[in-house]
């Protein structure tokens, strides 16, 4: 993997591949919203109808809709929400009423009027509003303000708010396959799954995208993120379409998909974040939410039987490693409390605005960094693409997507057999994850310090091990020393397999990672998951957020090298 | 029973042993067939005389030495190769096999990749990154993804015969099971679905370790009830050791599981059930073999499934005898002497 390319010259950037906005599909999409939202509402509700043949299916879905609605505007009301939303579904609920009363002339017309009323509403909600010109605004805002935020924070001087000795590219580092991802989004449709630990990621990613030189891509956004003013109006701007994780009802789901398929089918390159949610336990993901997964294996196989000559998709895996997540504590609470139950996690977002421009000058103020490691291009099946966008099977042979979608000689549909690749396409991306995975000193001593507590403990469970008192763990540096060179060279050899992939400040004098990593892990909480001692010694002063950060080396069988 | 464009392809079966000679000849009944057989010798004798081990052959059968005309001829093709030759013979398919071909394959053992230095002999324990079933095989040695498995009591013989018999397809494709079912289904041969291939192929390997043990007690001369005990006890071990390898308790209890076990270990007919009675009759494990025209896929599974057990922790009383018998030299009486002195308590806890 070619890592750090352009270090010599990191200021400056790539070129954009598509030089004019108008060019680009997600302003065709966008200038065309209208017309688009229609397509999107028919297609849903053709497909909805297929799902739901019979007139009595459908009502009955129509009915669980409106319920969970209704319940959703008493109980779960958020600020992005449409103010009209409970006018809306009670005169829905009255049609519906009035459908099952009566001999009703034409129920099959009515009921079909209905469904298009909430899947049109559905899909003027979730389509993204791009504009261009707010589009440059926002980029440049985003970029004069990190940037400003950058300088001020970190040299400590007046004046030093306007200077530009710190650019962004100090503070985040995109790694991996970053060519190969400018070269396949001329070729065909990109669609980024990037692991999802903060609601930073989003704004992080547009920003990754951009510097990439790439044009910009649509979002799935969390509807929550829209609550807060000052993301929603970059979101809008960034090409950003709302995914509203309470509405689980099949029309909702049904027109997402169709939104994020014929998206993608247009060309619109893409980004969801196929975990669903911000990852609560610190882990990489392994089960990914396939829903909108299916989106880009549908629309691969669509746009085949389309005539011509097929754009491809292309799937690409994308990592973000943070040495300290803000949400961490509240997050791995969350975990904590419902491990072992599949619950709901509460939507908590604790911080309005202020709380984000808080958040931002002190990430900025912080030398901590960020890096975002790029994956190489898979086809929808998850083979390897060649830069030319040939898919390649294990022995480099090109293969031709196009025959997985092949039946006794001809492509056809068949939903099954969709849903199988999906979770195939699902797993790929899960090793991938691990794969190009970057360890940070500070995830590593994380790791070592859990893990030989854990080890000091062997008949404790996790929530009786996260129960002891912080004051009576101390590990000896020397020990921990020891343990320490001992994983990181497991590292370097799994990193010769392929396996997985570090910060090259991992290297070198094991006493200068190890204090990295120290003076790193979990920088801004209160609370720190590692310090050393007068001693010298390590000790933590929360261990839940510890066992959060040594999550994120968990899956690799690390474990028995402690 | 209509296919579409293609119904006039041919269906390939790779392997002209007796099992695949045998659904060779219950897919001609539906289609014409290109059956593969290693040997040249082999191809010249069905396509002349029209016989293979003893099995009259059908019309619509043309035997091949090429794989590649195989895979260019047809779309599905049932591998139906011994597990120990099924990834060589993979590698070299592979090349000719693209994305759209439907492999559904009649194999039954594992696949071990060993690491470098290790014999079967020497390594400690077996885990599931070494140990394969051949769908799994399948899968990492080419670009095919649609894939079936075929298992469930058929004996060849009596299959040739046109008796009344049953098989299982299974597959996490729909497709594929239709595609299989369509196929190979004819009055005589009913085919039953499942979605757990991983657990199905488990099962139709496992059982081969009950069979031997079947046999074994045969050759004792034991009657009905110390095999009832066997099976029911045989079959609680498969489940234990097929849940630790992945697969899941259902496919233990149908015919790929109970229905293929009973078959095995009441014929005289199967290969593993003869080592079994053999060996109980005091013949040596190798002299045994030099006689065997086929593998009995049995004897390795036994070697396999014993270093699972272990590394998995697994408790598998018949399978860690029959392991002695086999290959520490144990006598047949002793190691039955063993079982029943055993303290055991529940009957059945996996439910």
């Amino acid at each position: 993997m070619d890592i750090l390319e352009d270090k010599k010259n990191k200021n400056k950037p790539y070129k954009p591949i598509l030089e004019d906005i108008p060019d680009w599909p997600v302003y065709q999409l966008s200038k065309n919203r209208n017309e688009f939202v229609n397509e999107v509402t028919q297609q849903a509700i053709a497909r909805i109808h297929a799902l739901r043949p019979q007139r009595k299916q459908l009502i009955d879905d129509l009915e669980a809709t409106v319920y969970r609605e209704q319940n959703r505007i008493k109980r779960n009301r958020w600020r992005a929400d449409p103010r009209d939303d409970s006018k809306f579904w009670s005169g829905i609920k009255n049609e519906l009423v009035e459908l099952g009363n009566k001999s009703h002339e034409e129920p099959d017309a009515a009921a079909s009027k209905i469904l298009e009323r909430i899947v049109h509403r559905y899909a003027s909600e979730i389509a993204g509003n791009f504009k261009q010109t707010s589009y440059r605004f926002a980029r440049s805002v985003i970029k004069f303000g990190f940037l400003r935020l950058l300088n001020g924070a970190r040299i400590k001087k007046f004046g030093a708010f306007f200077r530009n000795r710190y650019t962004l590219r100090d503070k985040i580092q995109i790694v991996g396959k970053v060519k190969m991802i400018r070269q396949l989004a001329r070729q065909g449709t990109v669609v980024m799954v990037p692991t999802h630990f903060s609601n930073l990621d989003s704004i992080l990613i547009g920003w990754v995208i951009h510097s990439m030189g790439l044009p910009a891509f649509i979002y799935g956004a969390g509807l929550n993120l829209f609550n807060i003013k000052i993301i929603a109006y970059f979101m809008n701007s960034l090409g950003a379409y709302k995914v509203d994780r309470r509405k689980k009802n099949l029309p909702y789901l049904e027109t997402l998909k169709m939104y994020s398929s014929l998206a993608i089918q247009k060309g619109a390159h893409s980004l969801f974040f196929p975990g669903g949610t911000r990852s609560r336990s610190g882990k990489i993901e392994k089960q990914l939410k396939l829903g909108l997964l299916s989106t880009a294996i549908e629309a691969q196989r669509s746009l085949y039987m389309a005539e011509g000559v097929a754009k491809k998709v292309f799937i690409v895996p994308v990592t973000l490693n943070y040495n300290c997540v803000l949400e961490a504590p509240e997050m791995i609470e969350d975990y904590l409390q419902v491990k072992g139950q599949d619950r709901y996690f509460p939507e908590q977002d604790k911080y309005g605005s202020f709380g984000m421009i808080k958040f931002l000058f002190k990430f900025f103020a912080n030398p901590s960094s960020i890096s975002v490691s790029i994956g190489p291009g898979l086809d929808v099946m998850g083979n390897f693409v060649d830069e030319k966008g040939n898919s390649l099977d294990a022995t480099g042979r090109i293969v031709d997507t196009r025959d997985y979608f092949i039946s006794n000689g001809d492509l056809n549909i068949d939903r099954q057999r969709e849903d199988e690749y999906t979770r195939m396409l699902s797993q790929r991306i899960v090793t991938e994850y691990h794969k190009i995975n970057r360890v940070f000193a500070s995830h590593l001593v994380a790791f070592i310090a859990f893990q030989m507590w854990q080890k000091k403990y062997p008949k404790l469970d996790l929530f009786s091990l996260l129960r002891l008192p912080e004051e009576e763990l101390e590990l000896d540096y020397q020990e921990f020393k020891l343990v320490f060179k001992r994983v990181r060279k497991m590292i370097y050899r799994m990193k010769e397999e392929g396996k997985i992939n570090f910060a090259t400040h991992l290297k070198g004098e094991s006493d200068l990672a190890i204090q990295r990593g120290l003076d790193n892990v979990g920088v801004f909480h209160l609370n720190r998951p590692l310090v050393k001692n007068k001693k010298g010694n390590i000790i933590t002063k929360d261990l839940s957020l510890l066992y959060y950060y040594q999550n994120r080396m968990v899956g690799y069988d690390l474990e028995q090298f402690i | 029973m209509t296919l579409s464009s293609s119904s006039d392809k041919p269906v390939g079966v790779i392997g002209a042993g007796n099992f695949g000679t045998v659904i060779a000849n219950i897919l001609a009944i539906n289609r014409p067939v290109l059956l593969y057989a290693r040997n040249e010798h082999t191809v010249k004798h069905i396509n002349h005389k029209r016989e293979n081990r003893k099995y009259e052959i059908h019309s619509n059968i043309t035997a091949t030495n090429d794989l590649a005309q195989v895979a260019r001829e047809c779309d599905v093709i049932f591998p139906m190769v011994p597990s120990e030759h099924f990834r060589a013979m993979m590698k070299v398919l592979a090349i000719h096999l693209q994305p759209y071909h439907i492999l559904i394959h009649g194999t039954k053992g594992f696949d071990v990749t060993l690491p470098t230095g290790e014999t079967i002999n020497s390594v400690a324990t077996l885990d599931r990154h070494m140990v394969k079933t051949m769908s799994e095989v399948i899968r990492e040695e080419s670009v095919v993804v649609r894939i079936g498995c075929l298992a469930g009591p058929n004996l060849s013989k009596e299959l040739a015969q046109r008796q009344p018999a049953a098989t299982v397809i299974a597959s996490q494709f729909d497709e594929v099971i239709l595609i299989g079912r369509r196929l190979l289904r004819n009055d005589r041969f009913q085919v039953y679905e499942n979605r757990d291939i991983v657990g199905v192929e488990i099962a139709g390997v496992l059982k081969n370790i009950i069979a031997i043990a079947a046999g074994a007690l045969s050759g004792l001369g034991y009657g009905e009830n110390a095999k009832g005990l066997l099976v029911s006890r045989g079959a609680v071990e498969m489940v234990y050791l097929g849940r630790a390898l992945g697969g899941d308790v259902k496919a233990f209890l149908g015919v790929a599981g109970i229905g293929d076990l009973v078959t095995t270990c009441n014929s005289p007919l199967s290969r593993n059930f003869t080592v079994g009675y053999r060996l109980a009759k005091g013949e040596k494990l190798q002299h045994i073999l030099n006689d065997m025209s086929e593998i009995a896929e049995g004897i390795n599974t036994v070697r396999i499934a014993k270093k699972c057990a272990d590394h998995y922790k697994v408790r598998a009383l018949i399978t860690d005898r029959l392991y002695k018998v086999l290959f520490e030299g144990m006598t047949v009486e002793s190691a039955l002497e063993f079982l029943m002195r055993f303290p055991l308590s529940a009957d059945i806890d996996f439910i």
